[in-house]
């Protein structure tokens, strides 16, 4: 990393403001960083240089330091329509899909004095963990473990890009969307902080939709104060998105620094999960005991119905994949493979242009919707996803936030991911819940595994308590 | 009560049992779903938004407009308005279907049970129960007839706010399925939800038929989909109930189908092709929040509900005291209602009045192929014609020449009938010389008429009117031919 | 309850997926995997749970009726692959 991209997001505004170095500067560097290392970590699908630089020179030109992200270079998941910059969501089935609009977050964040400096890779549709289902091939995490001889690990996913670019100094921040842990996993695997807010707080209007009722998108950053700077810009009512909701924006990088004494965090006992890495059982252990010094007070509390999570969200997320995805036909936008009827251009091209993932989970959304046996599997999962819901509201009344594991393990090496799909899924045993209760969860770096790599704690708030989070994180970032 | 409609059968009679499913499309200026205008009739794809399109991220925010149609909708159909409903997916594939799901109300419909009430023919009513109104996306467009080996997909219409208004299997004749929808229309247009324009498509009906014979359980029905007219509806449930009892009386069973009418031939055919196993998934759209109306919005439209064709018409004999047929006529839409009691606006007589509007008028707007927002006589004219006739200065048939030259000029009748010199003579002395002329021009007939041959008197009469150029007042000549005639 | 190879075959179809008869008991046995693991669900007491409609406490927002969108034919047929006079084009549908 240069010192320009070795900056947080943070210093990178303040640099700006203080004409320490220009916007043109600043995006330079990054570019060339993206130049130098892109061919190995394949974070990006598209570079924007020139539009970024274009930018850049127009903010130097007409500086506004008084915008939240001054000329600062950011990294743009590529489930983010932009307009006139193709848009990929890392599948064949979009082709060359040229969106004719800007989603709401990435317009609020260019409206911040955000320059995108490109659209990065991610699991295809946002469904996987690692990172290896895109059409654009698999990313690689930046980082290596102390026996690694080469870059082999995977980032996580499916905001395996973003997380990738944002370690590596490709961009000072960026953005992910989180449908069961698509920003919180990531981010733990890469060594980031990376915030999913609640259901409603970011705009879904414009981001490709993967399950309707979960996604949300949130900032992915190498601080925990980056990540509330990045959130201000991201966040806001948007009457585009019927479920977006109007309450104000707060300052969220007032939270930070703030003290957390006399603040209630409660670990949840059935987190504490058979065959979980000791490395990660300790870190937790360790991340409990620095707040517990801050002033916390730290006690067991309970969520009963968490080991019902993973499967109620298999249903779910399939149920709404399979409908959301049934508008690329082949027909209005993207690729076509042609049929003597419709109905055969619709397989042809559903078939060449959705990867093994995606159609397994249409598939099994289809299944669990269709007649006989939508009450069995859909309705069912909807019943115990407002019991898990009810799980963290009773939670809440007794504790301010919940300290878990972001993720069971740390990185693994591409090629050695567990070939069962299911337990592939088992990645995300931790973040699913908060997503099912639309609850806003942090991740940050929590520790290392044996192997050096980072490894991830989350705290988990209760509805708009995102502040909560922020304050709390900034105290773990620094003890630990 | 009215004899129970029944089909002769080989094997005996029939009973006909059908329920309707009506799509309606919402007076609106946008869709349902986006900011796209409903305005008929643009170049291909113009009144799309991406939305409409179903384009990668974006996203359904309702009308408020369309859901205050479709609770005065359920209003007017005196039916519950559920306060809180849900927006489901139907899941499909199809050309027209942009996103692969159309959005619709599944389980939990804005509207549940209501009914309406329809006239028979001998003048008895029959309520008519309503299961639901929901609202729902429309299609778009699939145009087949432009290329060989292509369809071309306009999605002009895709999204268009429809209400579907599904009444209870309650129908059991012809006649009254074509009075059921000429009534729900009749208060569609009341209420402005809908236009009713049955050509347009913007309502379209679909026909569940079944027959049995009397009093036996309920048998297989059929769905006849999109008959576009009033006509099309009796003769497509005349031509399946047909072939239903055909088949059966033949010994064969119903398949449970969905069949098209084909109005050049006159017969509903299957369509197989619609049919392979569908399995709609419906689930509750999660782009969606629940719809919650308060009570307070309902009470406020309710307070607010224009008054109806069938209150109008009870109004319209007891107030003005018009003959119930001409009321029905006068009731029915809003433009003809408003026209009536504007005309009616210190009329001596609109008793005679409305009999003119039904009559002449009609007649007039008919000839002219047009509707009374283009009357050529404006109410105030009209009533300034009948208050000629109520007055005595014209008769009723000179009242028609008259009437026939306001159509062609922008004159009050009154202007007309002195500039013509149209004045009815009520003036004895004038009178009494003409019928002395007509008595001194037929010695014969008057010899005829007093040795019995009463019938005479009308060609009297008539000779007098004639003589009087129509001009002469009827009651007048009456009284005085009788004397004369002693 | 486990899939057949003809159910998977059904519910490809209904997703509009070609999936060749080669491929289908592999498929079977991979979704017949992930909902062996999504039936734990089944051992859940939900008697009397109203199912969740959205996690938010918010209600529909109604829109204003206006006609705000749309005049923009050219780019809502800017990225179909085959298109004419404006059109969408598919291979003909017959009804």
């Amino acid at each position: 990393m240069s010192e320009l991209t070795a900056l947080s997001l943070t210093a990178a505004a303040a640099g700006i403001r203080a004409k320490k170095f220009s916007s043109v500067e600043l995006v330079d560097a990054h570019l060339s960083a993206i130049t130098a290392q892109n061919p190995a970590l394949n974070a990006f699908i598209t570079v924007t240089a020139e539009a970024a630089q274009q930018a850049a020179k127009a903010y130097d030109a007409k500086p506004t330091p008084d915008a939240l992200l001054p000329g600062l270079p950011i990294g743009m998941k590529d489930l983010f329509c932009t307009k006139g910059v193709r848009t990929t969501a890392a599948s064949k089935i979009l082709g060359n899909f040229i969106p004719p609009y800007e989603s709401t977050v990435s317009a609020n964040l260019a409206a911040a004095g955000a320059i995108t400096v490109g659209k990065l890779n991610l699991d295809e549709f946002a469904m996987g963990s690692a990172n290896i289902t895109s059409a654009y091939g698999a990313v690689k995490n930046p980082l290596k473990a102390n026996d690694d001889t080469a870059l082999c690990r995977v980032p996580g996913g499916s905001s395996g890009g973003s997380a990738s670019a944002v370690k590596a100094g490709l961009c000072l921040a960026a953005t992910g969307t989180d449908t069961g842990g698509s920003i919180r996993q990531p981010a733990a695997f890469c060594g980031i902080v990376g915030l999913k807010p609640t259901y409603g707080r970011c705009s879904r209007w414009g981001i490709i939709a993967f399950a309707s009722s979960l996604d949300q998108a949130g900032p992915m950053t190498r601080t925990v104060t980056d990540a509330a700077l990045m959130l201000r810009a991201m966040a806001g009512f948007d009457p585009k998105d019927s479920t977006s909701v109007d309450t104000p924006v707060p300052d969220y990088t007032a939270a930070i620094g703030q003290s957390i004494k006399g603040k209630r965090i409660g670990l949840p006992k059935e987190y504490r999960l058979d065959g979980t890495a000791p490395a990660v059982l300790a870190m937790w252990d360790k991340a409990a005991q620095a707040l517990r010094e801050a002033g916390a007070e730290v006690v067991e509390v309970s969520l009963p119905h968490t080991a019902y999570a993973l499967p109620t969200y298999y249903i779910i997320a399939p149920a709404e994949a399979s409908s959301n995805l049934a508008r690329y036909d082949g027909v209005r936008f993207g690729a076509r493979v042609d049929g003597d009827t419709l109905d055969h251009l619709y397989e042809n091209t559903r078939a060449a242009g959705f990867g093994a993932e995606v159609q397994r989970r249409i598939l099994i959304g289809t299944y669990v919707l269709s007649a006989g046996y939508y009450d069995a599997y859909y309705l069912k999962a909807q019943k115990v996803r407002a019991l898990i819901a009810r799980d963290f509201s009773e939670a809440f009344k007794s504790v301010d936030a919940l300290l878990t594991p972001t993720a069971p393990t740390e990185a693994f090496r591409l090629g050695e991911e567990p070939k069962d799909p299911v337990a592939m899924y088992l990645n995300d045993v931790f973040t699913i819940p908060a997503s099912l209760a639309g609850v806003p969860a942090l991740a940050l770096p929590g520790g290392y595994a044996d192997n050096g790599l980072p490894l991830g704690v989350q705290l988990i708030g209760n509805h708009w308590q995102e502040e909560t989070l922020l304050s709390i994180g900034a105290v773990l970032e620094q003890a630990l | 009560m009215s004899t129970p409609y029944r089909i002769k059968g080989r094997t005996g009679d029939w009973e006909l049992v059908m329920g309707l499913e009506v799509h309606a499309q919402v007076i609106s200026q946008s869709k349902l779903f986006s900011g796209a205008s409903t305005l008929f009739g643009a170049e291909p794809n113009a009144n799309v938004s991406f939305v409409d399109a179903g384009f990668p991220g974006m996203l359904p925010v309702i009308n408020g407009v369309c859901v205050e149609q479709a609770i005065k909708t359920g209003l007017g159909l005196n039916a519950v308005i559920n306060t809180t409903s849900i927006f489901d997916r139907k899941n499909y594939f199809y050309a027209d279907l942009p996103s692969g799901y159309q959005i619709s109300q599944y389980q939990q419909p804005i509207v549940g049970e209501g009914w309406l009430d329809i006239e028979l023919e001998d003048g008895s009513t029959k309520r008519i129960g309503i299961e639901r109104l929901h609202l729902e996306q429309d299609a778009g467009k699939s145009i087949h007839d432009q290329h060989p080996t292509k369809s071309y997909v306009d999605l002009n219409r895709a999204g268009v706010a429809l209400m579907e208004i599904v009444s209870k299997p309650d129908l059991s004749a012809p006649f009254e399925a074509a009075a059921y929808i000429k009534k729900l229309r009749g208060i569609l247009r009341a209420l402005g939800t809908c236009d009713g324009n049955m050509e347009e498509g913007n309502l379209r009906c679909d026909v569940n038929v079944s027959v049995r014979k009397p009093g036996a359980p309920l048998g297989t029905r059929c769905e006849i989909k999109n008959v576009n007219s009033v006509r099309f509806v009796v003769q497509a449930i005349e031509f399946e109930a047909a072939r239903q009892i055909e088949i059966l009386e033949d010994g064969g069973t119903i398949r449970q189908e969905t069949r098209l009418y084909d109005s050049a031939k006159g017969e509903t055919r299957s369509m197989r092709g619609k049919e392979n196993a569908h399995d709609y998934r419906y689930f509750p759209d999660p782009d969606l929040l629940p719809l919650m109306i308060p009570q307070a919005q309902i009470d406020r439209i309710r307070a607010a509900m224009p008054e109806l064709p069938e209150a109008r018409r009870k109004r319209f004999v007891t107030q003005y005291g018009v003959a119930p047929q001409d009321a029905l006529l006068l009731a029915e839409e809003n433009d003809i209602a408003a026209y009536f009691e504007e005309a009616a606006k210190g009329a001596t007589d609109a008793k005679l009045l409305a009999s003119w509007a039904v009559g002449e008028l009609f007649a007039a707007l008919n000839k002219a192929g047009t509707g009374i927002e283009n009357s050529p006589l404006s109410p105030a004219r009209l009533r300034g014609l009948v208050e000629l006739i109520s007055n005595g200065t014209i008769s009723g048939r000179i009242a028609k020449d008259v009437f026939a030259l306001m159509l062609e000029s922008q004159d009050e009748a009154a202007a007309i009938v002195e500039a013509k010199g149209l004045r009815q003579v009520s003036d004895t002395g004038a009178l009494e010389k003409a019928i002395a002329e007509v008595l001194a021009a037929n010695p014969d007939k008057v010899t005829e008429y007093k040795s019995g041959k009463d019938k005479l008197f009308g060609f009297f009469v008539g000779a007098v009117m004639k003589a009087t150029g129509g001009k002469a007042n009827p009651g007048v000549v009456n009284d005085l031919l009788k004397k004369a005639l002693g | 309850m486990a899939l057949s190879t003809d159910t998977v075959s059904n519910v490809a179809r209904l997703s509009r997926l070609a999936i060749t008869p080669e491929r289908l008991p592999a498929l079977a046995a991979e979704l017949n995997n992930i909902l062996g693991f999504i039936e734990q669900l089944s051992a859940v007491n939900t008697d009397g749970v109203e199912p969740l409609r959205s996690v938010s406490a918010a209600t529909l927002r109604l829109r204003e009726d206006a006609a705000t969108d749309g005049n923009q034919a050219e780019a809502v047929t800017a990225n179909a692959p085959e298109k004419s006079h404006g059109f969408f084009v598919v291979p003909k549908v017959v009804e």
